[in-house]
């Protein structure tokens, strides 16, 4: 039992410790990645003893500016729900990233360790639940603030939230129903197989349709640019309007733990989470008959490693996404969400219905 | 001009234009991370991979006509070219030059600055002040840009900054040698002729290379 325990804490501290220094990391990488984009440079200043190693002291230089800087409250403002909604925003982003699978269980002295926090047979559902509450913060820091642009801000920031939740929930629909599970770590397992011996059978093969309409709506749910009208950091006046200081420092990590949690779901329901494409538990089966074997610990860790890297390349591409595309119109942004990805969605759903019962005309 | 233009279809669909503007950017951003990394390694150094200027390690090229920071030009032996004429004081638009002339001992020569101020702070760089000067004595071409100070009287340029643009705020002592006034000495008169005249040791009748 302490052991079990023992185990769950060293594998959350794992997570977090990935998850949060990924996070910090954002920071460094938005702005260099937008510099090299940009034909420009970048922030390289910070300095350590002379030391600049390519601007990486600029996140420390952020968390020492953020908690110097004044907490305001603004005077009307409710002041425990102002203080809350930060913490709820990070709270519920962080938890979510329990229920995703890093790696496949380790056999360790007999007991089988599943490389995942909380091993939950609808982890897809908890994720999900987990992302949605995070509206809540959002609505709150609005709200607590008592500022009529603020609360607008946390209304539109909440209807764009909800609507392309819809969306992204039933592009997901289809994953489940395809590999008929809702346990995240079954799912990745099944994406274990091979098409016809050569594709590996991974989410984005079988669901190209639900993969665009995911990714799109991940985006909006991720609130930055292109879907950034909750916040629009210097144009628009955003729910948290009324924040400064580490506060607002945390909505701020709240955004980059997002885009982490959700690079993190594109990996696991559509590229194979740690399946590393023709490695099985006993080694490497290629199509064409050649066989390595590997041992426990090398499997184990290519499989991290190959999470590790798809969920590193989808966060890369979503801040090359972010520093391409303009920000969309409001009216632009409901008819996307509601006339474009819903349909898609659902049609793809009845589609991927239509096809699983020509093929398994039994049921399950 | 077009002010606005149907998309066509192939631009409503979204995707295709997303995946092209994405093209773009990332081209520039592998090009330019590889240039990067090639330059850390000391390889392609001719190839630009930013067009950044770092700026005050690294200033940016300027126009041979550019007009910076003024000086005044030397005679041979340390003193101002400067006749003390007051046309650059008179045709300054924003009134920023204060001149006080004094006797000069070279009879050619007739006058010299005792005082030359400019205040930066007042200075519209319009560059009058060099088309103006008969003897080629003030010039704008020190390529000073960083001309900053954290109060009005750290703009006011006096004699010693403006005979050596090297100098810089505040001044340790004074090194010109002919009579001036300046705020170093309270605004009170400090140097002599002899000083000028016996290191150089040349006689203050026909000093002057131009004149002879």
């Amino acid at each position: 039992m302490f052991a079990d325990l023992l185990i769950k804490l060293a594998l959350a501290g794992i997570v977090f410790f990935g998850v949060l220094n990924l996070a910090g990391l954002h920071t460094w990488v938005e702005r260099k990645q937008s510099a090299v984009m940009q034909d420009r440079i970048g922030a390289n200043r910070a300095s350590i003893l002379g030391i600049r190693l390519l601007g990486l002291f600029h996140p420390l230089a952020d968390a020492v500016k953020m908690f110097t800087k004044e907490d305001f409250v603004p005077a009307n403002g409710d002041r425990f729900l102002h203080a809350l909604a930060p913490f709820l925003s990070v709270f519920f982003a962080l938890v979510a990233f329990a229920g995703i699978p890093f790696g496949d269980r380790l056999i360790l002295g007999g007991r089988v360790i599943e490389l995942q926090v909380a091993k939950i047979d609808g982890a897809l559902l908890y994720v999900f639940a987990m992302l949605s509450l995070g509206v809540y913060g959002v609505i709150l820091a609005g709200f607590a603030s008592r500022n009529n642009y603020a609360m607008m801000g946390g209304l539109r920031a909440s209807a764009q939230m909800l609507s392309y939740e819809i969306a992204l929930g039933i592009s997901v629909v289809g994953v489940v129903m395809t590999f008929g599970t809702l346990d995240l770590q079954e799912m990745v397992r099944a994406q274990g197989a091979t098409l016809g011996g050569i594709v590996p059978r991974w989410g984005i093969f079988l669901q190209p349709v639900a993969f665009f309409v995911f990714l799109t709506a991940a985006l909006a749910e991720t609130k930055r640019v292109p879907f950034d009208l909750p916040e629009g950091e210097s144009e628009i006046i955003g729910y948290f309007v009324e924040y400064s200081g580490m506060k607002f420092g945390m909505f701020f990590l709240t955004d980059f733990v997002e885009t982490v949690l959700v690079a993190c779901l594109a990996t696991t329901l559509f590229f194979g989470g740690w399946q590393v494409p023709f490695l099985f538990p006993d080694g490497f089966h290629f199509p064409w008959g050649a066989a390595v074997p590997v041992h426990q610990w090398t499997y184990i860790l290519l499989g991290v490693g190959s999470f590790s890297l798809k969920v590193l390349t989808f966060c890369w591409l979503f801040m090359a996404i972010r520093w391409t595309l303009p920000r969309f119109r409001y009216d632009q942004l409901m008819r996307l969400g509601w006339k474009i990805l819903f349909p898609i969605a659902v049609a793809n759903l009845l589609v991927t219905g239509a096809i699983l019962a020509i093929l398994h005309p039994g049921g399950w | 001009m077009r002010r606005k233009r149907e998309l066509t279809f192939w631009e409503r669909l979204y995707v295709p234009e997303i995946i092209r503007g994405t093209w773009l950017t990332s081209r520039h951003f592998f090009r330019n991370l590889f240039l990067h990394t090639a330059h850390r390694f000391g390889l392609l150094k001719g190839i630009p991979a930013a067009v950044t200027f770092q700026y005050p390690e690294q200033p940016r090229p300027l126009a041979p006509r550019f007009r910076s920071r003024h000086r005044l030009t030397a005679r041979e032996e340390g003193t101002p070219r400067c006749v003390g004429c007051m046309l650059c004081e008179t045709v300054c638009p924003a009134r920023c030059i204060t001149i006080v002339a004094g006797e000069h001992p070279d009879p050619n020569v007739e006058k010299y600055p005792v005082r030359f101020d400019i205040d930066l702070g007042v200075c519209v760089y319009c560059g009058y002040c060099v088309e103006v000067c008969p003897e080629d004595a003030i010039r704008m071409d020190t390529n000073i840009l960083d001309v900053a100070a954290y109060s009005r009287d750290g703009m006011k340029l006096d004699i010693h900054e403006l005979m050596d643009p090297a100098l810089r705020k505040p001044l340790a002592e004074c090194k010109l040698k002919f009579p001036h006034r300046c705020a170093i000495h309270g605004g009170g008169e400090r140097g002599s002729w002899e000083a000028v005249y016996n290191q150089t040791g040349s006689d203050p009748a026909g000093s002057d290379p131009i004149r002879g």
